[in-house]
C-alpha cells in the first residue's frame, strides 16, 4: 500500500483519468430495519400502518398539483411517477451540471422548483419537502442504492469520508466510532446500527414525524456535543453521499420506521 | 385538513367479521413541550373519533394528550347490510375531518 496522503492519491488518480473511490466499508451492509424490535419491523412492513405512508400520500397529491409561476405540476414534466422516478433516489446525492455540485434530493426537488416551475423553493424539514422526497424516493423502494463514483462527484466523496472520521463534539467521537467500531453494541437500552441511509426520509418513533437524513446528522451531531450544521449544508450534502456510498448494494425502504 | 387513510373491505358476505382501519395525520401536541427557545407549544389535539356504520355509532373514542401523533385505530364490525362506513374526527378547534367507504353486503 502506498504512504501518500489519500487526498494525493486521488488527485494522482484523477490526472490518470482513472476515478476510483475505495475504503473501508461494512462488508455486509446491514438495513437499520434489522437492528429494530420485532413491533417497529411490522409497523414498516404494514403499508397501511406506517405513518410514513401518510407522507407519501401527501407527496402524491403535491406531484399533481401545479405550482409557480409557470402554473406546472412536477407531473406536467414527469408524468407518472411510477416510471419517471423509479431509481431516481437510488442514485441521489449526485453531481448537478446546473449548480456545479453535488446535490441530494431534496435540493434537486427545490431546483426544479426554483428553475422549471418558477416556484418558490420548500424549506428544509417543511411537510412538503419531506413529502414530495418521501414519495419520490417510495418509487425506489426495493431498488439497489447505487451512486456514481467517478467524475467531479469524487472529490464531494472524499470530504464525506473525511466527515465520517473526523471526531467532533466534546464527547470527541466520529461517525465511525459507533457506526463502525460498536455495531451491535448497545448505547443504554439501544443497539448501535451501521448508520445506513437506505430508508430515509424515515419515520422517527422519538420525533413521531418523518425526518430527513439531515436531520438525523444533525440529531447524530448534538448527541456527542457537537454544534450540528445546518439542514442542507454542503458538510451534510457531502457526508450523506458517503453515507450512501456505504450503504451501497442496500435496497431503499422509504418510508422506514425507525426508533 | 388533515391527511387520512382509511381501510373497509369492499365486500363481505353478511355475519362476517371485517376489519376497520383508519389512521390520521396529527401533530397531537401534549402541551408539556418547549420550543428550543422556551416558548411552550400550546395544546393541539383530535378530541373524539367517531365511526359509524349504516347511520349508526359502532366505534366512537376520545382522545387526551400522551397518544401518540398520527392515531392509528384497527377494530372489528360484523357486516349485516351494506351501507356506508364513516369515519369523523374532531380537533379541539372543532375542525372535523371526514371520509367514508361503502362496504357491500352480499
Amino acid at each position: 500500500m502506498t504512504h501518500l496522503p489519500p487526498a494525493l492519491v486521488l488527485l494522482g488518480l484523477l490526472a490518470a483519468g482513472i476515478t476510483q473511490f475505495d475504503g473501508p466499508r461494512p462488508e455486509e451492509p446491514r438495513s437499520g430495519y434489522s437492528f429494530l424490535t420485532p413491533e417497529l419491523q411490522q409497523l414498516q412492513d404494514d403499508d397501511f400502518a406506517n405513518p410514513g405512508m401518510l407522507w407519501v400520500e401527501q407527496g402524491a397529491a403535491l406531484w399533481d398539483e401545479a405550482s409557480g409561476s409557470s402554473g406546472q405540476s412536477c407531473a406536467d414534466c414527469h408524468g407518472d411517477a411510477a416510471q419517471s422516478m423509479r431509481g431516481v433516489a437510488a442514485r441521489y446525492p449526485a453531481y448537478s451540471d446546473e449548480l456545479g455540485r453535488v446535490i441530494n434530493l431534496e435540493q434537486q426537488i427545490n431546483q426544479c422548483r426554483t428553475a422549471q416551475q418558477g416556484a418558490e423553493a420548500l424549506p428544509y424539514e417543511s411537510e412538503d419537502l419531506l413529502g414530495l422526497t418521501s414519495f419520490i424516493s417510495n418509487q425506489s423502494k426495493g431498488m439497489p442504492i447505487s451512486v456514481a463514483v467517478t467524475g467531479p462527484i469524487a472529490e464531494s466523496l472524499e470530504r464525506g469520508r473525511a466527515f465520517f472520521y473526523e471526531r467532533r463534539g466534546q464527547l470527541n467521537l466520529s461517525c465511525a466510532n459507533c457506526h463502525e467500531d460498536n455495531v451491535g453494541s448497545h448505547l443504554r437500552a439501544e443497539p448501535i446500527s451501521q448508520g445506513q441511509t437506505n430508508g430515509f426520509p424515515i419515520y422517527r418513533a422519538l420525533w413521531q414525524t418523518m425526518g430527513s437524513t439531515h436531520r438525523m446528522f444533525a440529531w447524530c451531531n448534538e448527541a456527542v456535543r457537537a454544534e450540528s450544521y445546518a439542514a442542507g449544508s454542503q458538510d451534510y450534502v457531502d457526508l450523506e453521499l458517503y453515507e450512501r456510498w456505504r450503504s451501497q448494494g442496500l435496497t431503499i425502504e422509504t418510508p422506514a420506521v425507525r426508533r | 385538513m388533515p391527511n387520512t387513510r382509511i381501510r373497509v373491505p369492499k365486500t363481505a358476505k353478511a355475519g362476517d367479521i371485517v376489519e376497520i382501519r383508519a389512521i390520521i395525520q396529527h401533530p397531537m401536541e401534549n402541551g408539556y413541550r418547549t420550543t428550543s427557545q422556551g416558548t411552550p407549544i400550546p395544546v393541539d389535539i383530535v378530541t373524539d373519533f367517531i365511526c359509524s356504520y349504516d347511520g349508526l355509532d359502532v366505534f366512537r373514542v376520545r382522545l387526551e394528550p400522551g397518544l401518540s401523533a398520527n392515531p392509528y385505530f384497527s377494530f372489528y364490525l360484523k357486516a349485516t347490510k351494506s351501507g356506508p362506513v364513516t369515519f369523523r374526527w374532531q380537533d379541539q378547534h372543532g375542525e372535523v375531518t371526514e371520509a367514508s367507504e361503502e362496504l357491500e353486503v352480499t
